[in-house]
């Protein structure tokens, strides 16, 4: 099976899509690296290469996980499946 | 000969270079038209020219020096030509890359003029070529290698496969006894504490966090924003990095799973604490980062990229790979190895190491790089504050 999105750390709540045709209802194939797991999840947006897609329901205010670690906090609900980046993402430093 | 083992130069201080560049060093920005002028006559000469040397002062002026003649000094280079303005300043650099033992000469511009001096110049210069031109390859061995790594227009993929890529070479290489340097201060912001943990002692963790801070308190200083599309770029955001925190863990993928970092280098510092991992506080901009490597000593540099970065380094070879399989793709001619298969789990972390390995060995004999072959020759000095 082919991979669509890629998660570093089980913990993590958002992945990375590796492919180039993500649209929505598109069912995706993703591979937990830190575990070897597979996983499906449905992309509700169209998602371009290298993207991130939400893998659980993120809350406004809620922590980002990525690499099991802090990468940043969400400023808008973002639902799983959903695209994640800078407007709904934010950095807090700086 | 081992597996790792390659071809390279054995210069007068012992040290291994991969190239056998003559060059012809401005001290300042009023002797960059000299030096091209000699690099014009004398064919396998090459000029690094560049935008200061003038009324610059403190720390800012020792920067200035030590980046200049790490760069003469670099074995990569055979033998220097050195031509400024005035003869004070244009003999210190003389005088520190004679330190090396590599013949070096100065010329000064006033009371001379530029033709003159591009006639004496170019004499000297022809007499360099021909005598490198002479220097043979001997067989050296990988702990002699000094490896830089610094990635740039990152996206999402440096940080799952292409910066790993690298860590798993450190991995590989560090038990050998290379000596490694990665840096990009800012850089590392969200993820300075995890970097901290990778500090070979308590002394080491405190200067390395003291330096961060400082580095924190410049951005503090001049910002007007959040540095959103400086820091990450652009090019970082089109890619699908968002954040700055996101950016700094797939950055710190390079220094792999296992090296500890032996000491924190000021920037074109040259190491001095024998193999090992290093850490140099320099910019996050690629020409600045690498520039400041090379001045340090190190004679061959990795470069992931996931956008597409196309620098390239006049004495230092830039090796670019890439896992972003579109850069691949569409910018083939600038990158050095394609790691994409590590996201289509074609190729595993530790075979895309190995394929970095082979080709850094490839480089050291001889190869040229991607960038080598295009031309690519940023030379950017790092500069702290305004000249007096």
């Amino acid at each position: 099976m082919a991979t669509d999105f890629i998660v570093h750390d089980k913990a993590d709540t958002v992945g990375v899509v590796v492919v180039e045709d993500v649209q929505p209802n598109k069912e995706l194939t993703g591979w937990i690296m830190e575990t070897d797991e597979t996983v499906r999840l449905i992309a509700l947006d169209a998602v371009p290469l290298g993207h991130k897609i939400a893998i659980n329901d993120i809350k406004t205010g809620d922590t980002v996980l990525k690499y099991g670690h802090d990468v940043g906090r969400a400023v808008a609900p973002v639902g799983k499946g959903r695209h994640v980046h800078v407007h709904n993402l934010k950095t807090k430093r700086w | 000969m081992g597996r790792h083992d390659f071809h390279a130069y054995r210069r007068e201080n012992g040290r291994v270079g991969i190239r056998n560049h003559v060059v012809i060093l401005p001290l300042d920005d009023l002797s960059n038209a000299a030096c091209e002028a000699v690099a014009n006559n004398i064919k396998g000469t090459m000029a690094l020219p560049h935008a200061y040397g003038r009324l610059q002062f403190g720390e800012d002026l020792e920067l200035f020096f030590r980046t200049l003649i790490g760069i003469g000094s670099n074995p990569n280079v055979a033998a220097c030509v050195v031509i400024g303005i005035e003869p004070g300043w244009t003999g210190r650099i003389v005088d520190g890359i004679a330190k090396t033992g590599k013949p070096v000469e100065g010329f000064a511009i006033e009371g001379h003029g530029d033709i003159s001096t591009i006639a004496s110049a170019s004499r000297k210069a022809r007499e360099l070529v021909q005598w490198a031109s002479e220097q043979q390859r001997e067989p050296c061995s990988i702990e002699q290698l000094f490896i830089s790594t610094k990635c740039g227009e990152s996206d999402t993929t440096s940080g799952l496969a292409s910066c790993p890529t690298v860590g798993n070479l450190i991995d590989k290489l560090d038990p050998l006894g290379v000596t490694t340097c990665f840096g990009e201060t800012s850089e590392l912001t969200g993820a300075e504490i995890v970097c901290a943990s990778r500090a070979a002692s308590p002394e080491v963790r405190e200067r390395f966090l003291r330096v961060f801070n400082d580095y924190q308190a410049v951005i503090e200083r001049h910002k007007t924003d959040d540095l959103s599309e400086s820091q990450p770029t652009k090019g970082n955001i089109s890619g699908g990095l968002t954040t700055i925190e996101e950016k700094a863990f797939g950055n710190l993928q390079k220094i792999g799973r296992k090296a500890k970092f032996i000491d924190v280098l000021k920037p074109a510092e040259a190491p001095a604490k024998g193999p090992g991992l290093y850490y140099m506080d320099t910019s996050s901009a690629a020409a600045e980062c690498v520039t400041l490597q090379a001045a340090a000593g190190f004679v061959v540099h990795l470069f992931p990229t996931g956008q597409g970065n196309v620098i390239g380094n006049p004495i230092e070879p830039v090796i670019k790979l890439t896992a972003n399989p579109k850069t691949a793709r569409t910018m083939s001619e600038h990158i050095d190895l394609d790691v994409s298969g590590i996201l289509r789990r074609e190729m595993t972390l530790d075979q895309a190491g190995d394929r970095l390995i082979e080709t850094v060995i490839r480089t050291c004999n001889g190869r040229l790089t991607c960038a080598e072959a295009l031309g690519h020759r940023e030379f950017v000095l790092t500069k702290l504050y305004q000249s007096a």
